[in-house]
């Protein structure tokens, strides 16, 4: 959907340039993230993505399409924008800051206030009780829905993210994550993300951009940088609990075994339990087996010998599948 | 006891009076539209090129600094006496408050706004039209407050350089040791000005936006 090559932007001065020679492609309902220190050129490919930098050298296309072929104006329409302040204009209702690309667009009244109402209740905001609000009377969770709702509004299908949970609360922003994740997912967006946060790559990506000094240290999916970093900075990067952060990923009902019978005291676990939960309840509860709670079916056992088996074939699965 | 022989002044002279109260009026309003005409979109202009952005605000405070008698006294020489001279040295008057608040209102807004707006393909006209424009005006509103005040003030000067207007009746007043004639002068000029601060503050107003303040 998305091929950047060989992208490079200097600024003025004397410095190394801000993005090097930066090749990566994002497949369609894929979501890109890029990651890596301030300073590595993640927020400035970004905007190289819409214009709003122009790059020095390289090239990129959206859909097979230069970007620089297109009108300025006309491609930043067709590509959500989303940032971390929300930027909404405090002078506007949300009804109107969600309008924004319709009008621009110039769709007719009704049809915008029809996607207005629509896009309100799928970012969970009462669009009768919003709509006519303004944005200082929302909390920053809030303002970040209208943002979001507001990106979506012509129905784009690449959308840019610039730390768009940076601002908020951690419980709002984990909340944030998963929802959005779940309408981005069903609404089958493109999506490029920019964070500083691992966690948050871990959580959101499909596939990770890991960026250093504008340069492409790793592209890979998120098990595979955990089981493979590319090198000593990636490794330090993700952490020295990168085992326990490949264990979030691993859901531990596709792990359990049915052969085993648990003993009757056996600690339990939800059926959305990864194995880091799994872990740490054995842990917790100083035993090797646990049970998933399933109705129906024999029990699953999770014990700490199938968890380290997980993680080994993980690592070998990684190698096969790797670049 | 001197207003009730200001009074009598007055109604002596209806049509002197009402001929300078015409001439302050007009020389402050035209003073003032011709300020806002050039100070408005300079400020605009120069709110987008932080070097030019500088350069105006600098111009500006020394503007503000010069008094209002020393720029009429210089216009003198240039342009001679009467009418015209007395409105270019009032428009020079007004122009610093209204650059600077114009200048103000554009750069207080938000980084943030702007590039949401640019980055969901607003033009620079559309950005400047409905987003800069509308978030600036009260504080270029309050620009205008300023610079009518000090117009209307100021134009008791424009007497001096013969350019009429209610500062006749002061300068003669104090010529003469003739309180009630100053005072014919002083009273409509104090509540023109007055009157102007409140119109303008209900103005002010008026353009604030819903969302704001």
């Amino acid at each position: 959907m998305i091929q950047i090559e060989h992208l490079t932007k200097r600024f003025a001065g004397p410095s190394a340039p801000a993005v090097d020679d930066l090749t990566l492609a994002v497949g369609e309902r894929e979501i890109c993230v890029l990651i890596g220190p301030s300073g590595c050129g993640k927020t400035t490919t970004m905007r190289m993505i819409n214009r709003m930098i122009e790059p020095d050298a390289g090239r990129i296309r959206i859909a097979g399409r230069d970007v620089t072929g297109i009108d300025p104006v006309t491609l930043r329409r067709s590509v959500g924008y989303v940032i971390q302040q929300v930027g909404l204009f405090p002078h506007m209702t949300i009804a109107e800051n969600v309008a924004t690309v319709p009008h621009l667009l110039g769709w007719d009244a009704a049809r915008a206030a029809r996607r207005v109402d629509e896009l309100l209740a799928r970012v969970d905001m009462d669009p009768a009780r919003y709509r006519d609000r303004y944005p200082r009377e929302l909390s920053g969770g809030q303002k970040q829905r209208v943002g979001v709702a507001r990106a979506l509004a012509a129905d784009p299908p690449v959308m840019l993210m610039d730390e768009p949970f940076g601002a908020l609360d951690p419980i709002t922003r984990a909340a944030l994550q998963d929802e959005f994740l779940r309408i981005l997912n069903d609404l089958g967006k493109t999506i490029v993300f920019v964070t500083h946060d691992i966690d948050e790559a871990l959580k959101m990506g499909s596939r990770i951009a890991i960026l250093r000094a504008g340069r492409l240290v790793q592209y890979d999916r998120p098990e595979a940088i955990l089981a493979h970093p590319a090198d000593a900075f990636v490794e330090s990067f993700v952490g020295s609990d990168r085992a326990l952060k490949r264990l979030a990923l691993m859901t531990a009902i596709d792990h359990a075994t049915s052969t085993l019978i648990p003993p009757a005291d056996a600690p339990r676990l939800d059926r959305g339990a990864n194995l880091r939960d799994a872990l740490s309840t054995l842990l917790q509860a100083g035993r090797d087996a646990a049970v998933i709670e399933q109705d129906g079916t024999s029990p699953r056992v999770i014990t700490l010998a199938t968890i380290r088996e997980a993680l080994a074939d993980g690592a070998r699965a990684e190698t096969q599948l790797g670049p | 006891m001197m207003l009730v022989d200001a009074w009598h002044y007055l109604t002596a002279h209806p049509a002197q009076f009402g001929a300078a109260l015409a001439v302050h009026v007009a020389l402050s309003a035209a003073a003032l539209v011709i300020a806002t005409a050039i100070a408005i979109p300079a400020g605009i202009y120069a709110a987008h090129r932080s070097g030019v952005a500088f350069a105006a605000i600098n111009a500006a405070n020394i503007g503000r600094t010069l008094p209002s008698l020393a720029v009429l006294a210089l216009v003198m020489p240039l342009l001679g006496t009467g009418f015209a001279p007395s409105l270019f040295a009032l428009s020079l008057l007004a122009l610093p408050p209204i650059l600077l608040n114009t200048l103000a209102g554009m750069r207080s807004i938000d980084a943030d706004i702007v590039d949401a707006a640019r980055g969901m393909g607003m033009t620079p006209r559309g950005i400047l039209r409905r987003i800069e424009w509308p978030l600036a005006l009260p504080v270029i509103f309050a620009g205008l407050r300023t610079a009518a005040i000090q117009v209307i003030s100021g134009a008791v000067l424009a007497a001096f350089i013969g350019g009429g207007g209610l500062g006749d009746f002061i300068t003669a007043g104090i010529a003469m040791m003739a309180v009630p004639q100053l005072l014919v002068g002083a009273i409509p000029v104090t509540m023109l000005a007055l009157g102007a601060d409140y119109a303008f503050g209900a103005l002010q107003r008026r353009v604030t936006p819903r969302g704001l303040g």
